[in-house]
């Protein structure tokens, strides 16, 4: 398999400015759509933002290789990216998750066993840079590429291999920031609209899943063994 | 310096469904009465409408009504030889904060605890011999009998709008209610709920076998509801959003839409919320309480709010740090046995529940409600189960419940499916709608080592020292439910399912995954100060103007959710506090 095209490459051809301005500037979609493999694309065209506000782009470039392996296109739904899950991941790393504001910092820090939970001084949006960083790190030590210029069965390997804790990064336990990784992936493929990923309710249509309109009192009898088959509804929808 | 404020009758320490009951039954008895609730306020409406309330992201994930471990939280190790490392993140259970406490996110499941539950160590003795109890398992009886606290459970119901069928009245069994229950004086306040179709089939294949099912009581209405304040319930819509969320149709019982406006509408009571108190004062001989110190959070403002009596009505873990903190009763020490707050911490095992899978059935798990379900209680309020042959004490129940089918928590596909990737994607698609679970919760007696004590490193915003949790499973709760795991999974395999997975086998305590937010003891009720920390009043024996009310009484926890018997003691508490207390304050007997 060849190299996945990429941000990366689309950003080589327009020059070095920040993605955030070139993505708004030139359209993002657009271009990469030209590069990209064919996918289901979302019904009708969503008017969302592909400027990253806490990602630089290199950062990007491998949030978006990583969302569309965990997440690749098929004739169910189009990649994580083209769904809105690596936005998605921008925007909660720069919000008040990100920056930690439900999470107990202060020291000392041990590592303690898995069962104790997280450990880490750094912030859920820290903690994400520096797995990026050191995974980046440990494919250009071992396979000479970061992880977004590598193949897409390379990629498939990383991830696996880091899922299954079979390499271990340069201060930052992979397994871990493969777990976070995954955990927001499926928030932002699942979660409402509105936070940027699901684009199109593509995750709930998938699955079945009607959304927030939510009234069952008489269904819950009349929809035993049937399928409730609705248009979903989103928060995006009703506001 | 703290701004000190005129003194009044009763301070109540958080204002939750416990808060709550006693704020409306002692202020409306004319006591002037300050409650203090260190979250802000919040209403029905705008605060849980929709749209925004059906935001699982917001509610379900990243925990907006929950604690914020940032400020205040606890440290956690599994045994003591462990180095015990702070709760950074929410996980396991999720305490509330706010205006209702967890009785607004609470799913709405309400027992009545079994007879043999209010008599833990009586029964076992006498039904399977004094040496069937683990020398290092402190069980013991309540100090109050079933019988005793039954017209204050029956009162917590109908305040709540609990939906349920009665298996017992005044002794006589009621087909389609639970067989195993205590004799109860009149039935819920409310028919029970419309069952899901995955409830269905498990209510028949099970009573096919010969057990009992029924379905379990839940303070979700099945209609619109006016309860015995005139406060109005609306009827349960089952929209999947109840756990961890508001109900926007006043559907759940929630003290923020029955007990506490009442308690508002008295010119007796003042609700200050951004207020946390940070200490009960005690005068110089520490048998007596003068008040609380309290920071308000939005000022920064100190202040000491006197009182004659203090309830502590917080979450049941913050009652047991206040307490430490604030040196009432003597600390819990593992290692030699003395001392008793912080002893009989117990929490909920489960694990031994089954996934089923069905290529030609469809459950659509989003029409659900928070607490309805069908049960069987045969191993657990059965007191003819015969815990010989599982080699342990307590027991299991086994419920279809159907509570929380949204998208970023629920997404079950059979086992050695990958988590991520083409294939995992596929089976999501496919098997969504197409399984159901069968869920099994245990009893969690209490361990020597499974404790609270202040932690020595850790400090919480105010710099005071965290609560620190000594807590694992032990052995005889893998036991339970290695076994009524087995029994769950007969159940499921004479449903003829596609595939299914578990039952799993219960291993170390995690704190990462959500389990429940059953967290009990700590702050032990019995019959005398060597045995507990309060008096069956929830009145401490040391400092007896001091009630400590909710499940931190619990000397062990049950297989059923607490909520029942923390509305019922409250309750009870009041009761005493209103009709005995106020005309004779001094320990009660």
């Amino acid at each position: 398999m060849s190299e996945q095209p990429n941000r990366r490459d689309f950003l080589k051809t327009v020059g070095t400015v920040g993605a955030s301005g070139i993505a708004a500037a030139v359209g993002a979609d657009a271009a990469e759509a030209q590069t990209r493999p064919a996918a289901a694309g979302p019904s009708s065209p969503v008017a969302v933002s592909h400027a990253y506000t806490f990602l630089t782009a290199p950062e990007a470039a491998f949030i978006e290789a990583a969302v569309d392996r965990l997440i690749p296109a098929d004739d169910l739904t189009p990649g994580g990216t083209d769904c809105g899950v690596a936005i998605f991941i921008d925007r909660q790393l720069a919000g008040a998750w990100g920056s930690g504001d439900r999470t107990y910092m202060q020291g000392p820090w041990q590592k303690g066993v898995p069962t104790q939970g997280y450990q880490s001084p750094l912030t859920p949006a820290e903690f994400f840079r520096a797995g990026i960083a050191a995974a980046n790190a440990y494919c250009r030590q071992t396979l000479q590429k970061e992880f977004d210029r590598l193949t897409a069965d390379q990629q498939i390997k990383v991830l696996q291999d880091m899922e299954q804790g079979r390499i271990t990064f340069e201060g930052v336990s992979a397994q871990e920031f493969f777990n976070l990784l995954l955990a927001t992936t499926m928030q932002g493929f699942f979660a409402d609209p509105v936070y940027g990923g699901n684009r199109d309710k593509v995750a709930w249509k998938m699955i079945g899943f009607p959304g927030v309109v939510a009234i069952y009192s008489e269904h819950i009898k009349t929809y035993r063994n049937k399928k409730y088959d609705v248009e979903p509804k989103s928060i995006l929808d009703l506001s | 310096m703290p701004t000190r404020l005129r003194e009044v009758d009763l301070v109540i320490v958080g204002l939750g469904w416990t808060g709550g009951i006693l704020a409306k039954e002692l202020s409306e008895a004319g006591m002037r009465v300050v409650a203090l609730e260190r979250g802000g306020m919040r209403s029905t409406n705008p605060d849980f409408a929709i749209p925004l309330i059906r935001d699982e992201l917001k509610y379900a994930v990243r925990n907006a009504l929950m604690q914020n471990p940032a400020r205040d939280t606890l440290t956690f190790r599994h045994s003591p030889t462990e180095p015990s490392l702070p709760m950074r993140q929410l996980g396991s259970f999720l305490p509330g904060e706010g205006l209702g406490g967890a009785g607004v996110h609470w799913n709405g499941v309400t027992w009545r605890w079994t007879g043999i539950d209010h008599a833990a160590r009586s029964y076992y003795e006498e039904r399977n011999g004094k040496s069937f109890i683990p020398a290092d398992m402190p069980i013991q009886d309540w100090p109050m009998t079933y019988a005793e606290l039954e017209p204050y459970y029956d009162k917590f119901e109908r305040t709540a709008g609990v939906s349920g069928k009665a298996g017992n009245i005044r002794g006589a069994k009621q087909p389609g209610g639970n067989f195993f229950e205590q004799a109860r004086d009149r039935d819920y306040p409310l028919p029970p709920l419309e069952p899901s179709y995955s409830q269905t089939l498990f209510n028949d294949a099970t009573a096919q076998m010969g057990y009992h099912p029924f379905p379990r009581p839940c303070a979700n209405a099945s209609r619109a509801y006016t309860n015995p304040d005139g406060s109005r319930l609306g009827a349960c819509v089952y929209c999947g959003h109840c756990e961890r969320f508001g109900c926007e149709a006043n559907a759940k019982g929630s003290p923020h839409i029955t007990v506490i406006p009442k308690a508002m509408a008295q010119p007796t009571f003042e609700l200050r919320t951004h207020s946390w108190v940070t200490k009960v004062m005690l005068d110089s001989t520490k048998k007596k309480a003068i008040g609380v110190a309290y920071t308000d959070v939005s000022t920064g403002q100190e202040y000491e709010q006197p009182a004659a009596i203090v309830a502590l009505c917080a979450y049941a873990i913050n009652n047991v740090h206040l307490m430490l903190l604030s040196g009432i009763g003597t600390p819990y020490d593992a290692t030699t046995q003395k001392g008793i707050v912080g002893k009989n911490y117990c929490y909920q095992p489960g694990g031994g529940g089954v996934t089923l899978f069905f290529e030609d059935k469809i459950f659509n798990p989003f029409m659900a409600t928070g607490a309805f379900g069908i049960a069987i209680d045969d191993f657990h309020a059965n007191d003819q189960f015969d815990r010989a042959a599982m080699g342990a004490l307590g027991g299991a129940t086994i419920t279809v419940g159907q509570s929380n089918g949204r998208p970023i928590g629920y997404r079950p596909v059979p086992a050695g499916t990958p988590r991520w990737g083409a294939e995992w994607k596929k089976a999501t698609a496919k098997w969504y709608l197409r399984a159901m679970n069968i869920g099994v919760t245990a009893s969690n007696m209490p361990n020597r080592y499974n404790a609270y004590d202040l932690d020595p490193t850790y400090k919480n915003v105010f710099g005071q020292p965290l609560l620190r949790l000594t807590y694992n499973f032990l052995e005889n709760d893998k036991k339970v439910i290695a076994y009524v795991g087995q029994k769950a999974a007969e159940i499921a395999r004479g449903l003829k399912p596609t595939s299914m997975t578990g039952p799993g086998a219960l291993g170390e305590y995690n704190i990462v995954p959500y389990q429940s937010t059953h967290n009990t003891g700590g702050a032990i009720m019995g019959t005398s100060p060597g045995n507990s920390a309060l008096n069956k009043y929830l009145q401490s024996w040391d400092v007896p103007n001091v009630f400590v009310v909710g499940a931190s009484a619990f000397p062990h926890n049950s297989a059923y959710n607490p909520t029942g018997p923390v509305g019922a003691l409250a309750y009870w508490t009041a009761d005493a506090i209103k009709k005995r207390y106020r005309q004779r304050p001094g320990l009660m007997t």
